[in-house]
């Protein structure tokens, strides 16, 4: 296989390598933040920072820091960007700090981020690695967007809080209660197991099949 | 010429039972609670019970469809599953939402575990939980029994449009002339206001509750049917009957004043019908008989303390899917000896 592009490397993981949908990675906050469609973008748009700033970082110091201590090490750069993220959201909106609560520092045991600066920022100079953070950031935000805007419609009838259907809508009470985030998760996770399953249906009815 | 040999695995001789039999057998014999709950409460509970056994029946067909499986539907699980929880539902409950519990009782509840048979819990109480846990407030909304025109009008909250909330029924109680409707089950009001409903009521269903758990003594004669004809293992509703008698016993012994009769906490709510219709459930409750005993006596001590220690007005429920988690542990616990060998020396 050839080196991968710089596109390609932006693309991976908005789509082919979805952190939430295909890797199913950083569960923690997938699951707790997921209420509403605006938390669900603040949290993504948090750690797509986090993660884009520390790959860039990490690959820049790729052969500066030992193998021993690395770990040590990614941790130390991811929560730095972490704090800055953490005082900027308090800054910015108290509400909405509030409303993620300890989710934002939690960013720093996503594993999502360890992930990506051992298994690829670690291994690629600064632009690819860049890219593919930033890449795989924006599949998170998405992930969580689908999950959170479906929440927020049955479970309170709003989109980023604009009401959908009138004063007598039922709020469905369990999706805005923990079991409502499995159950959408889940519900997601089957329909793109079914996209990769028509996907690789075609491929075998073209002949043989193509990776 | 000679005859070819056939070679078959075990077992050789059965009763000739197959599935969809015994699960034809359980829907004629929910028949008799179903024609009283709809004499009890007219259109609504019958729209009801039509509407949730349709649409678990076309979350099957759906599921069948998006797997590839054979059709499934001639096997009358569903059916059952549709009736059950139908019967378990408010007679008001907005139509809506109980297509809302009719599918995810089959997709949650069955489908994603494979399919009839491989389901770890009673597919019909996990439609219920999740109804109950989305629609807390409409699921204790409990209109009165047999006002006047319940044959010729709908109880205006079981047309609550898709997605909309339902309207409120209480001046639809006054308008029907319904004198003394308190809109509270039995349970609830022994629970808030200390007062035990009369066994009488209990037993004939002239109570306020669910659409198909009013009549105790109907559900008795069903279940009875079903146990002489063994399509249920008599010591399920035993065990959970028994169990829950004893327990009320002693703590109606140690205070009689805050505590309810045994009758009152035998006869009311949803025990009769879970004790004969939801605990016997073949896929979800153990195989060998002690582990069938200890399976009864949890879900009659859960549902006691759940009554009168928890939140909720009505335990059955829960009693009954926290047991059935443990049947799969209750069964290894309690595999009987094989014939021949030694007892343990422990």
């Amino acid at each position: 296989m050839s080196v991968p592009s710089n596109f390609d490397e932006f693309l991976d993981g908005i789509w082919k390598q979805n952190p939430i949908f295909v890797m199913v990675l950083g569960m923690c906050p997938t699951l707790a933040v997921t209420v509403s469609a605006v938390n669900s973008i603040s949290m993504g748009l948090a750690t797509t920072f986090v993660l884009a700033a520390s790959c860039l970082l990490v690959s820049i110091l790729r052969s500066a820091i030992p193998k021993q201590v690395r770990i040590a090490s990614y941790i130390v750069i991811i929560a730095t960007f972490v704090t800055v993220v953490d005082y900027a959201i308090q800054a910015i909106s108290l509400d909405l700090y509030e409303a993620l609560g300890a989710y934002i520092k939690l960013i720093v045991a996503n594993c999502i981020l360890l992930g990506r600066a051992e298994a690829h920022a670690a291994k690629n100079p600064p632009l690819p690695a860049t890219l593919n953070a930033f890449g795989m950031g924006l599949g998170f935000t998405l992930g969580l967007l689908a999950i959170g805007s479906v929440r927020e419609v049955l479970g309170a009838g709003k989109l980023f809080g604009l009401s959908l259907f009138g004063p007598h809508f039922q709020p469905w009470v369990v999706m805005v209660l923990p079991p409502g985030g499995f159950f959408v998760l889940a519900a997601w996770l089957i329909v793109f197991a079914a996209f990769r399953h028509i996907n690789i249906k075609r491929n075998t009815q073209l002949g043989g099949v193509q990776s | 010429m000679t005859q070819p040999i056939e070679l078959r695995a075990a077992p050789h001789q059965h009763s000739g039972r197959d599935v969809p039999t015994i699960m034809r057998n359980v829907v004629y014999s929910m028949l008799p609670i179903c024609v009283f709950s709809i004499w009890q409460y007219g259109l609504s509970s019958a729209a009801l019970i039509f509407v949730v056994t349709l649409s678990c029946l076309a979350a099957e067909r759906i599921n069948n469809h998006f797997s590839g499986s054979v059709n499934t539907l001639s096997d009358w699980s569903a059916a059952i599953t549709g009736i059950i929880l139908a019967l378990t539902l408010p007679p008001a409950f907005p139509l809506w939402m109980g297509a809302v519990a009719g599918f995810s009782a089959i997709w949650l509840g069955k489908s994603i575990f494979g399919g009839l048979g491989q389901n770890p819990f009673n597919p019909a109480l996990i439609g219920r939980a999740f109804v109950q846990a989305a629609f807390p407030t409409a699921i204790s909304t409990w209109a009165p029994a047999f006002a006047p025109h319940r044959f010729s009008e709908f109880i205006p909250s079981s047309l609550a449009a898709p997605f909309m909330s339902p309207p409120d029924i209480v001046l639809w109680a006054k308008q029907q002339g319904v004198d003394a409707f308190t809109g509270a089950t039995p349970l609830a009001r022994w629970k808030f206001e200390n007062i035990s409903a009369s066994s009488m009521d209990l037993l004939t269903g002239n109570v306020t509750a669910s659409a198909g758990e009013t009549s105790a003594i109907l559900i008795l004669l069903c279940g009875l049917y079903l146990a002489f004809r063994k399509f249920l293992d008599w010591r399920i509703p035993v065990a959970v009957l028994g169990s829950v008698v004893l327990v009320a016993w002693v703590f109606h012994f140690a205070q009689p004043a805050r505590y309810p009769t045994p009758t009152f906490v035998l006869l009311s709510g949803g025990l009769m019908l879970g004790a004969w219709f939801m605990a016997t459930d073949m896929a979800t409750s153990p195989v060998t008989p002690r582990g069938i005993w200890l399976y009864g006596a949890l879900i009659g001590i859960l549902t006691v303390v759940i009554r009168y220690f928890g939140g909720l007005t009505e335990g059955v429920m829960y009693a009954i899917l926290i047991a059935n988690a443990a049947a799969p542990l209750l069964d290894q616990f309690s595999q009987p000896r094989v014939f021949g060998n030694e007892r343990d020396k422990s």
